[in-house]
């Protein structure tokens, strides 16, 4: 950077954020302002193309949940709920209730993770006015141990629940393939419970913390359910208004834009936001009494208005997930598990391969994961093999709305800011987003600056 | 005895989920400790900063396109020693699953008629482009098996990927054989070093580390045998994981 940015020009900025850091996979940011026009606001995903909708066709639905949950490392295991929900809508198998229950834990202690490592490692940096959480080790150690602890708790629960959380391992069509241990399930209970001070801890020290002001209403995807907080199933709610899952591609529609590749999505021609911030403004009255409580000391209430806030939604929605979590344990320690219900086969008998015929069918699925609604679609033939496939990313549904939400606080800055102040504005924007852009598995190339 | 400066070490990630990375995030107190031990100067994660200087570099994800080549090679000329860490890295992962078919057609499906802006090669292992010191096998890693590499590699001592089947470890577990559930299983195959962590909790074995140097002496023999199987059966199911030993496999019976 040239040390004319530090001058405050009101006509003329340029933003070229190249390889944006602390968040998952490779975007970059560009704005260019000349005499005092927006000319280009881009958020551009440069990560390399996965094609991961192509290497699905032709494979076996029972290999769908192992590939799919290698999109993404940290959600892998809403991806595997995802297209575990996709394969049973098409194979027609439903889960008991028990499953279900286990399901939902495991995508409970998956937001925990996720929320965590986003509040402590990817944004609070930017907030205690450093470039990463590594300085932090020698200067706030206890908070970073908090950090670790509470990171190690849900991590926990990915070894307990699933074999382990990056790709996990015993969920599967159906089922599990194996009951996670009582002993486990006792440890995981009560690092939970302990957890619990480190929560409130931690609300006290983002309640301290100054987030950008900056406010644009736009619409808000989420699921919706019942008297639940919905993450595991429910309808699409957005501007009050609900539809089935089913109906994903009339509500919105995904189109490739050249500067990016990432696909980028709209409902009614418009941007949308999906994520913790969405969820909560549109179920609040549904969350635990206590994360109410949290979102009240925080100063948020629905509905909320500024982008910047979603990591604050995010940890009301930590509060919300421990809660429910502690609320099955304690459910599944005093009744026991009955592994008839639970555990199945992770495919079709060897013996009886290539001899079972299937209703040829499409089925979708879609899960809270912690950035969005997550959807995958699949359609099979006789032999259960996929023939065509279909991924819809939270990050890619809201990369429009970052980028609308950039063209209305550009000219806001303008003036005010140095191009300094303006670009770290637009990281830590793009940053509460929690993009992942691993994810955002659809992508193009982009040339190195 | 004389304090020597703590290496530099740098994480730089190409086409894959970041999940290994993320399992360096999950070392907990360890993290804590290896920060003791080496200073970590590039980690886009969780990093602002960055730097070209480093003596050791953690290679994650498959080089998949013209630009992953050159920036690989840069960072070869940089680093004093190269270290791939999991599957995308060491055998190309389950990226090598679009080799198999037309890249045109993969293109058409994923991004339809703008399928002409997408640039993308073969998918690679980093070994196919630039020397490797270390490689560090699975989907995802294997956290004990990190630790045991980064031992050795700051003890400047090599690391020895074991060349036995999965079956060892797993019968140590005392896992019943798939094969006596009518499951199919890729252990009789497939490289050890994961303590047979997918068979542990009822699954089956997928590839993930690849091939044993020559599958067809290096299998669980005894295995196949008391199913009746032969390597180039269970080989057929092999298409998860991209593996070049599997193309060397594959010469050796065609």
């Amino acid at each position: 950077m040239t040390k004319s940015s530090n001058k405050i020009d009101s006509k003329n900025v340029k933003v070229d954020v190249h390889y944006l850091t602390r968040v998952e996979g490779h975007g970059n940011i560009v704005v260019d302002v000349k005499e005092g026009k927006l000319t280009k606001c881009e958020f551009q995903v440069i990560e390399s193309p996965r094609f991961f909708e192509s290497m699905l066709v032709g494979r076996s639905i029972w290999e769908a949940q192992h590939l799919t949950s290698r999109i993404c490392g940290i959600c892998a295991c809403g991806h595997s709920l995802a297209s575990i929900k996709a394969a049973e809508d098409a194979l027609g198998i439903k889960p008991s209730n028990e499953v279900v229950m286990l399901r939902k834990l495991l995508l409970y202690t998956e937001m925990l993770d996720s929320h965590v490592l986003h509040i402590y490692i990817l944004v609070a940096p930017d907030l205690l006015g450093v470039k990463s959480i590594l300085p932090l080790i020698k200067t706030h150690r206890p908070v970073i141990e908090m950090a670790l602890r509470m990171k190690r708790m849900s991590d926990y629960a990915g070894e307990v629940l699933a074999g382990r959380h990056i790709h996990p391992i015993s969920y599967v069509i159906g089922g599990l393939t194996q009951a996670p241990s009582r002993e486990g399930l006792e440890k995981l209970y009560s690092l939970m419970l302990e957890s619990r001070k480190d929560g409130e801890a931690t609300v006290k020290i983002i309640k301290t913390l100054k987030f950008p002001q900056f406010t644009r209403p736009t619409q808000y995807m989420s699921l919706t359910s019942g008297d639940e907080y919905a993450m595991y199933d429910g309808d699409l709610m957005v501007n009050g208004e609900k539809s089935k899952v089913g109906d994903y591609r009339k509500l919105f529609m995904e189109s490739v834009v050249d500067y990016s590749k990432a696909k980028i999505s709209k409902i009614n021609g418009k941007s949308y936001a999906v994520g913790s911030l969405s969820r909560f403004n549109n179920n609040f009255n549904k969350l635990h009494k206590k994360a109410k409580a949290a979102a009240a000391e925080l100063g948020l209430k629905a509905p909320c208005y500024n982008p910047y806030l979603n990591t604050a939604a995010q940890l009301v929605e930590w509060v919300h997930c421990l809660e429910e979590s502690i609320t099955i344990l304690e459910k599944i320690l005093k009744g026991g598990l009955d592994e008839k219900k639970i555990v199945v086969s992770s495919w079709p008998k060897r013996s009886e391969a290539g001899k079972i015929k299937y209703k040829p069918n499409t089925g979708v699925g879609c899960v809270e994961v912690p950035r969005g609604s997550l959807f995958h679609e699949y359609t099979i033939d006789e032999s259960a093999h996929i023939t065509a496939a279909n991924c819809v990313i939270p990050t890619n549904q809201n990369m429009g709305n970052l980028e609308d939400d950039m063209r209305k606080i550009v000219p806001e800055l303008l003036g005010k800011k140095t191009q300094e102040e303006i670009t770290l504005s637009l990281e830590m924007l793009a940053r509460s987003y929690d993009p992942c852009i691993s994810c955002a598995t659809h992508l193009l190339d982009v040339k190195f600056v | 005895m004389k304090k020597q400066p703590k290496p530099k070490l740098a994480f730089f990630d190409f086409t894959d989920c970041e999940g290994c990375q993320l399992q360096f995030a999950n070392l907990g107190n360890a993290l804590l400790e290896l920060t003791e031990l080496v200073d970590i100067v590039s980690f886009r994660e969780i990093m602002s900063e960055g730097t070209d200087d480093y003596d050791i570099a953690f290679i994650e994800g498959s080089i998949t396109t013209d630009n992953d080549v050159l920036r690989i090679k840069k960072i070869r000329e940089k680093a004093k020693v190269l270290v791939t860490l999991g599957a995308c890295a060491t055998i190309a992962g389950v990226n090598g699953i679009k080799n198999r078919s037309s890249l045109e057609a993969a293109k058409r499906i994923v991004y339809g008629d703008k399928a002409g802006i997408i640039n993308s090669i073969k998918a690679m292992p980093v070994h196919e482009v630039v020397k490797v010191d270390y490689v560090i096998n699975g989907c995802p890693v294997y956290i004990p098996e990190v630790i045991s590499v980064v031992k050795c590699l700051l003890m400047g001592k090599p690391y020895v990927v074991p060349n036995y089947p999965v079956c060892v470890e797993c019968k140590m577990n005392e896992n019943v054989c798939r094969y006596e559930k009518d499951q199919e299983c890729l252990g009789p195959v497939t490289r050890a070093g994961c303590n047979s962590w997918c068979v542990n909790n009822g699954n089956r074995c997928y590839g993930c580390r690849g091939l044993v140097d020559k599958p067809a002496s290096d299998a669980a023999k005894d295995i196949l045998q008391k199913y009746g199987l032969k390597a180039e059966d269970i080989l057929n199911s092999f298409t998860l994981y991209n593996d070049s030993m599997g193309e060397k496999y594959d010469q050796e019976f065609k």
